[in-house]
């Protein structure tokens, strides 16, 4: 038996490693998961005039997708939300983020906006309140305001079918 | 000439160079007092970089985030909880101790306590196991004979 000692050593360090090397260090879990979305008012990005507030959304289950013009993997992403915003099961807001207000209407004039609005956030003051670390990030609000669910990174049609959608479909038949 | 003298002075890099340094002539005691909470943080997008000298955009905006959280009189305490509020444990360099993070701070002791354990047990092993020989009447003999043997004169 003893002499298994060193096998039984190596394959629990070999399934710590796979667990541990497995991770994603830039997942890195959000605090503000089933806390009240921080309240903020921002202006819109095509009527800077005009304001958007969080407290609007009450009563309504929507996604807050943080991107900017900047932002290479937002590319990836974004035929992700146009075919998402032509089902029309989720309003997605978009907080335009550390961006200037002519790129950003101009990456979406270029690729299509699938945003029922956009909120420009250009100091990233309200990126901070949200954790905000890289950009894309979405998190999936619901009616009473809650975040439910941050999608670090990109948005891709697995992570859309297997989380965001039946979290979405659970959080609106509350 | 004397308008010349001063266009030449306001051209020399070092009187048009102002942009970097300004946080820090602002108010040294507080820009001190920054750095030294932000040493202790990490900066999320360069994960082994401190939030006082990355040059990350968030860190940045965090640094000055912290700074304005000084100014408005909050304590090193009250930053650093509100940070955590945001991005979680993960921005402490020092990870605090939590249900889930005690196999992180007491497990080294415990595989040093368990080596030390294994180490004990094997010599005594060895002990038992060297002082357990009896040898016979006729062995012994043998023995000695063998020990008193007188030396080879060759070698």
């Amino acid at each position: 038996m003893t002499r298994f000692w060193p096998f039984v050593a190596f394959v629990v360090l070999a399934v710590f490693l796979y667990v541990g090397l497995g991770l994603n260090p830039h997942e890195i879990p959000s605090p503000l998961i089933n806390k009240p979305a921080p309240a903020f008012t921002l202006p819109q990005l095509y009527s800077p005039a005009k304001q958007f507030s969080s407290q609007d959304m009450k009563g309504k289950v929507w996604l807050l997708n943080v991107w900017a013009s900047w932002c290479v993997s937002c590319r990836e992403e974004h035929p992700v939300l146009m075919a998402l915003s032509q089902q029309n099961i989720v309003p997605i807001y978009g907080l335009d983020y550390k961006d200037k207000n002519p790129d950003g209407e101009a990456w979406l004039r270029e690729g299509g906006d699938p945003y029922t609005l956009v909120a420009t956030d250009a100091n990233g003051r309200v990126g901070i309140d949200y954790g905000v670390y890289g950009v894309p990030e979405t998190y999936v609000i619901d009616k009473q305001g809650v975040i439910r669910y941050k999608q670090i990174g990109a948005i891709t049609h697995e992570s859309l079918q297997q989380k965001i959608l039946p979290l979405v479909a659970e959080l609106q038949a509350k | 000439m004397k308008y010349l003298l001063i266009l030449l002075i306001s051209l020399l890099p070092s009187f048009s160079y102002a942009g970097q340094a300004k946080d820090l002539a602002e108010d040294p005691v507080l820009e001190q007092r920054m750095v030294n909470l932000a040493q202790n943080l990490r900066c999320l997008v360069c994960q082994n970089e401190s939030l006082a000298s990355s040059r990350a955009d968030l860190a940045k905006d965090l640094r000055q985030e912290v700074r304005e959280k000084m100014k408005q009189g909050m304590t090193d305490q009250q930053i650093i909880d509100f940070l955590v509020s945001k991005y979680g444990d993960f921005v402490l360099f020092d990870p605090p101790m939590k249900s889930y993070t005690i196999l992180l701070w007491y497990g080294p002791f415990a595989l040093l306590l368990l080596g030390l354990a294994g180490l004990v047990y094997q010599l005594r092993k060895r002990k038992n196991a060297a002082s357990e020989i009896q040898l016979s009447s006729e062995e012994a003999q043998r023995a000695a004979a063998l020990l008193n043997e007188p030396k080879d004169p060759q070698t």
